[in-house]
């Protein structure tokens, strides 16, 4: 535990002294400003040959790196950003949270809040320079390290600052998703270094590949709006690596482990799907037809697969349940978040359709025929619903089937890239979330022991309670 | 004096309470339990998870009465909480030694 507090502490010191670096390149940046703010004075006619090389084309637009910074997306962005963020503290959160024993709840939503922060710093110290930078094909360079040099004026359509909050909240989200299949009995320790490292080493190149500049996959022309693949897939195969590695909670299928709070479960997917409007409709980066286009597509293949799921559930056991509405409306939001730049409407319903049959049918046939404890079905909903999305995206963004490819689209060939990233991405996340977890059992251990894990991980690893009696 | 144990339908309360307060009976302990007789219990079911419960939520009334009142309140107790289906519960009745009022130190039928 000394360690870990002694690593934190070293963190902060080498963040204090990056902030008196970027302060530096800050005042080149407010120079820029206030030149701009003179210009805009003085009048279009006249412009000082020597001025400073940000120039403006009228008041409100500064011209930064690559283009203008247009306010409308800038505004769209920044709202979404937030919705992004609220998906996890507290959409995500209170998800989780209902679903697990009232013991272990304050631990699930520590899990998801101490992510938040511990991701926030890893994105300013070096995952976002290493994901949206320039580099090779599989990691970006270290130009934005402790986001140095960075212009606040300076952009494409939106500040690049903004394009660093809002990215900051997918990396956010994408381990506090892997929480739910390890919940219940690994380690405090074990799920910061774990969410720290697997960061780096599988979320980050997985994002530069599919949305970094010069990124493999992107190059490939891969489709993947919002994430099914840089979030979901990543996610659900480390989801699945890492509760055969912790193993089964004690007492699992023979104890009840049904979920203390239900209607938590419900708010919190309310949440979701609401914040998902942000994750899709924001993922085009501006306010315009293409992000309406997603907002709409997600609405539809969330209320399909959550019609799909409910029938089933209501079919087989004779009554329509409400987790399992709940559920498959994840589903659903899952599997239309790699294709809803690019499906139509008719697209939505099939990729809604599906994703609420398959994920039903991973989640509840196949867990318990494999017996594997993924104790709130991270893989089954999130994983193998970013996987439907993915693939199936390749057929209905075609025109036939109302998407938006043209007639030289090839859905053939789009298919065979789809595939290739889908299972790329999957096996390079299986390995490394896999060495990783051994590596972590070997030196702090991934579980608590027995006694902390019947007592509850609220009282074993925080110290408190969170209903008191 | 006896003291009637009543095991109820939770929703049933208010009728009991009522129907009791018509007859004279003011005093009572109410306590959440939980239990099963011939009604078995319900399933469960998440995201395919089957769960048997059987111990379903009761509410179980205690009174203590002077013994010329037990049987109407029995009959009271009955006839309020009964709704004709599995689960209606149980009334058990004890006799009682002694009782006290704390405040006055009257004992017997006046503590009641």
């Amino acid at each position: 535990m000394r360690r870990i507090l002694t690593g934190m502490l070293v963190a902060l010191a080498v963040c204090a002294w990056s902030g008196a670096a970027f302060g530096q390149s800050n005042q080149g940046a407010e120079e820029g400003v206030a030149n701009a703010a003179e210009m805009a004075e003085v009048d279009a006619g006249e412009v000082d040959a020597s001025a400073d090389e940000t120039t403006v084309q009228n008041p409100d637009e500064a011209r930064g790196g690559g283009g203008v910074i247009d306010k409308a997306d800038t505004a769209w962005i920044m709202a979404a950003t937030a919705l992004v963020l609220f998906m996890t503290i507290p959409g995500l959160s209170l998800f989780y949270g209902g679903l697990v024993r009232s013991k272990n709840v304050l631990s699930v939503l520590m899990h998801c809040f101490f992510i938040t922060c511990v991701m926030t710093i890893f994105w300013l110290v070096c995952g976002y320079s290493l994901a949206l930078t320039e580099g090779c094909p599989f990691i970006g360079g270290l130009d934005r390290v402790f986001l140095k040099g960075l212009d606040p004026n300076a952009g494409d359509g939106i500040p690049e600052s903004l394009l660093f909050m809002f990215q900051m909240t997918f990396v956010i989200i994408t381990p506090a998703l892997i929480v739910g299949a390890f919940c219940e009995r690994m380690k405090f320790s074990a799920v910061v270094v774990f969410s720290l490292v697997w960061a780096l080493l599988v979320y980050v190149p997985v994002c530069h590949m599919v949305w970094g500049p010069g990124g493999w996959l992107l190059e490939k022309g891969v489709i993947d709006l919002a994430g099914g693949i840089v979030v979901h897939i990543t996610a659900g195969i480390a989801a699945l690596v890492l509760c055969i590695k912790v193993g089964p909670r004690k007492g699992h299928l023979k104890e009840k482990m049904a979920p203390h709070n239900l209607p938590m479960c419900v708010m919190g997917t309310g949440m979701l799907w609401v914040g998902w409007f942000g994750f899709n409709g924001g993922s085009d980066l501006g306010a315009n037809p293409d992000g309406v286009m997603a907002m709409l597509v997600t609405q539809v293949s969330a209320a399909t697969a959550a019609i799909v799921w409910t029938a089933i559930e209501w079919i087989k056991n004779g009554k329509p349940s409400v987790l399992g509405g709940v559920t498959g409306a994840i589903a659903g939001l899952a599997a239309i978040t790699p294709a809803s730049g690019e499906v139509g409407p008719v697209g939505a319903l099939c990729i809604g359709s599906i994703s609420g049959f398959v994920c039903w049918y991973f989640s509840v046939v196949l867990k318990s025929r494999f017996g594997y404890d993924d104790s709130l079905d991270v893989f089954g909903v999130h994983g193998v619903g970013g996987f439907v999305g993915t693939i199936l995206v390749a057929v209905f963004a075609a025109g036939q089937f109302g998407g938006m490819m043209g007639a030289d689209y090839s859905v053939a060939s789009q298919l065979g890239i789809q595939t290739l990233a889908a299972f790329g991405v999957a096996g390079y996340t299986l390995i490394i979330s896999l060495a990783l977890a051994a590596a972590i059992e070997k030196t702090i251990g991934l579980r608590v022991d027995e006694n902390d894990e019947r007592e509850g991980l609220d009282v074993a690893n925080h110290g408190e309670q969170a209903y008191s009696s | 004096m006896k003291k009637l144990e009543a095991i109820i339908k939770p929703f049933k309360l208010e009728e009991v309470k009522e129907a009791l307060a018509e007859i004279g009976i003011e005093g009572m302990t109410v306590s959440e339990v939980k239990g099963f007789g011939r009604q078995k219990g319900h399933t469960e079911i998440y995201r395919g998870s089957e769960y048997t419960v059987d111990f379903l939520p009761k509410l179980k009334i205690e009174t203590v009465v002077a013994d010329d009142q037990a049987d109407s309140a029995v009959q009271t107790i009955a006839k309020a909480a009964k709704t004709g289906k599995i689960g209606d519960g149980k009334v058990f009745v004890l006799p009682v030694e002694e009782a006290i009022r704390i405040r006055t130190d009257e004992k017997g039928d006046e503590a009641v």
